[in-house]
């Protein structure tokens, strides 16, 4: 019956809307919640807006996500040891024979600097410590308990 | 035959997305040579080059799926457009801030998120005219009598869901997404899913609607099993985005549920095509030549992609893939392999339809070889991306260059051939769009007896 069908579809698609904003609201509050990660500080937040201003994801990336050119930074300050913020600023600051040196000033390179460290504080990736399932999953260490 | 003004609006917006997809294809090969030397075009920057060819690409695909929307409605399913006068500011909107977008990006300016580089601002104009996009879509076929087909449940879908993982996209602007890390990624990433899903509504659903056209099937877009195929693809546009957010932090759950959903989309899809060209009979296959090969084309990189996104969305092989080229082999088999085979197909119907008496309309040596050099480059591409990225996922050093130089070989593969991919595709583009121009402003009918082909 054409009516009929109109109305299951219309009640499929209804049911289908409602559990994606209740799904949603989920994601944005309780799934996402990391009550553990510090707060980012006012110089990295600083520096989270000149990564956007020099468009720094078209080659890098964080946790895996973003362009490929060059290496991902979610640990590139940890990587370095007690050194790293003074390399990651070396980098950020003269460039290297694949990166250009973008000209950022002082206050710039510190505040990404100070954004990285942010980042590399929020978790391990890859991740070091994880177990593989039998049924395909990955649990690892900086899963929210 | 001449289009009536009312229908011009379509295929104006399908010759912009032809044009966008020609320029951001010459860009994509740019940089693909920039990846390999970073000296290459140093004055255009590779956070230039990328964007550009970014979102020239997907502009592709809306514009010709917006386009064969305006064009169907009215033209094909004689259903009066809402208001021809919204669809052609939506046109002129698009077009000024399309050009906006790429001055930004050019002049370096930047300001947004991945795939959303420009500054935010710009993208008002593209969220009001979505809107006036959607009013005049659901009040045109509110005309359609009875159930609607499954094709205007995708549009309308595809609509809709648009509109909110755009905006979804932005909710970095606000200080709660931004300032926490996972959620920002999380979210960020679950729109982008979303939306790909949600264009995927746009582009499937045409994909349905030429397959019955051709086929003259009008049953299989109302069928149960379409209805039902839909839901499943709705449910996963939904649902299954968290597979590309698997190694960030997040609920466990999310990604179990993610992975148990994950991909079936692309199945669906294979299904519908697989059913509607094996009840074509041969007069029709051939009737409708170029239309035909491109659909085929879809199906066979349906299945092609459907293998590789069922492995990388299993976590235990995602924890190798992730962040690696593979994942851009799949982005490009998905958008070049199957979207944009079925929005060629799309635009080569339309012309048989228009141009019945054209025979280039219909098939074509050049359009044959443009389709061949472009898949075999394709197949090429996409095989030299899935090696690199094994390349890099299994790379066990600490050093990036030591890495980068070892799957050199196979950039070096990827770069090539996209030039000869851009080549196929120019050569398909520039018949495609001669013939939509030959619709548009009708030449004599001496002009348009052609050879053989």
């Amino acid at each position: 019956m054409p009516g009929d069908q109109r109305i299951n579809n219309r009640l499929v698609f209804g049911t289908l809307f409602v559990s994606f904003i209740f799904y949603s609201a989920y994601v944005y509050t309780a799934g996402t919640e990391a009550a553990h990660l510090p707060q980012m500080s006012e110089e990295a937040s600083r520096g989270q807006h000149v990564f956007q201003k020099y468009n720094c994801v078209a080659c890098h990336q964080f946790y895996g996500l973003g362009g490929y050119m060059g290496p991902d930074l979610t640990n590139v300050i940890s990587k370095y040891g007690a050194a790293g913020e003074t390399v990651a600023a070396t980098f950020i600051a003269s460039g290297t024979a694949t990166m250009p040196n973008l000209g950022l000033d002082p206050t710039e390179v510190q505040d990404v600097v100070a954004y990285l460290s942010f980042v590399n504080q929020t978790g391990t990736y890859p991740p070091k410590n994880y177990e593989v399932t039998w049924y395909g999953t990955v649990r690892q260490e900086d899963d929210p308990q | 035959m001449i289009a009536r003004d009312r229908d011009l609006v379509g295929l104006n917006f399908i010759r912009l997305g032809m044009l966008s997809l020609g320029v951001g294809m010459f860009f994509g090969v740019i940089g693909g040579f920039q990846f390999l030397f970073p000296e290459f075009l140093r004055e255009l920057l590779f956070t230039k080059t990328r964007p550009i060819h970014v979102s020239m690409v997907v502009s592709w695909i809306f514009l010709v799926a917006i386009g064969g929307i305006y064009f169907y409605l009215p033209r094909q399913q004689k259903l009066k457009l809402w208001s021809p006068n919204a669809a052609r500011i939506h046109f002129w909107v698009f077009i000024v801030t399309g050009l906006a977008i790429l001055f930004s990006y050019l002049t370096g300016q930047f300001g947004g998120r991945e795939y959303f580089e420009f500054p935010a601002a710009l993208s008002i104009p593209i969220f009001l005219t979505w809107i006036l996009f959607g009013v005049n879509y659901f009040n045109t076929v509110r005309q359609q009598k009875g159930p609607w087909p499954v094709y205007y449940w995708m549009w309308g879908t595809g609509v809709v869901f648009f509109f909110i993982t755009f905006c979804e996209a932005y909710l970095w602007l606000i200080p709660y997404f931004r300032e926490s890390m996972v959620r920002e990624i999380i979210v960020q990433w679950k729109s982008y899913g979303a939306l790909t899903g949600s264009w995927n509504m746009l582009v499937y659903g045409t994909a349905i609607y030429v397959a019955t056209r051709i086929a003259g099937n009008q049953d299989a877009a109302r069928s149960k099993m379409a209805y039902s195929l839909y839901f499943l693809g709705l449910f996963n546009l939904i649902f299954g985005w968290a597979h590309h957010t698997y190694l960030v932090p997040s609920q466990t759950w999310i990604r179990l549920f993610a992975y148990a959903v994950s991909m079936t989309e692309l199945f669906i899809l294979g299904k519908i095509l697989w059913d509607w060209r094996s009840s074509l009979s041969e007069y029709q296959k051939n009737r409708h030549c170029n239309a035909y090969r491109f659909m085929f084309a879809a199906d066979i990189w349906v299945f092609i992609n459907l293998v590789l996104a069922l492995i990388i969305s299993v976590p235990a092989f995602n924890l190798i893939t992730h962040g690696t080229h593979i994942t851009v082999a799949h982005a490009m088999g998905s958008t070049i392999g199957i979207n944009s085979m079925i929005l060629l197909s799309s635009v080569f119907y339309i012309i048989r339809e228009e141009l019945p008496q054209n025979v280039h309309a219909s098939c074509s040596k050049q359009v044959m070889t443009g389709f061949w050099v472009a898949n075999i480059s394709l197949a090429v591409f996409f095989l030299a991306l899935v090696m690199a990225g094994l390349g890099r996922g299994l790379y066990d050093g600490a050093s990036f260059q030591e890495m980068a130089t070892q799957i050199r070989p196979f950039m070096m593969v990827f770069a090539v051939s996209g030039i000869t991919l851009m080549l196929g595709f120019w050569v398909v583009l520039w018949n495609a769009f001669r013939l939509i121009g030959e619709i548009i402003t009708p030449v004599s009918s001496e002009q348009t007896q052609p050879e053989l082909a």
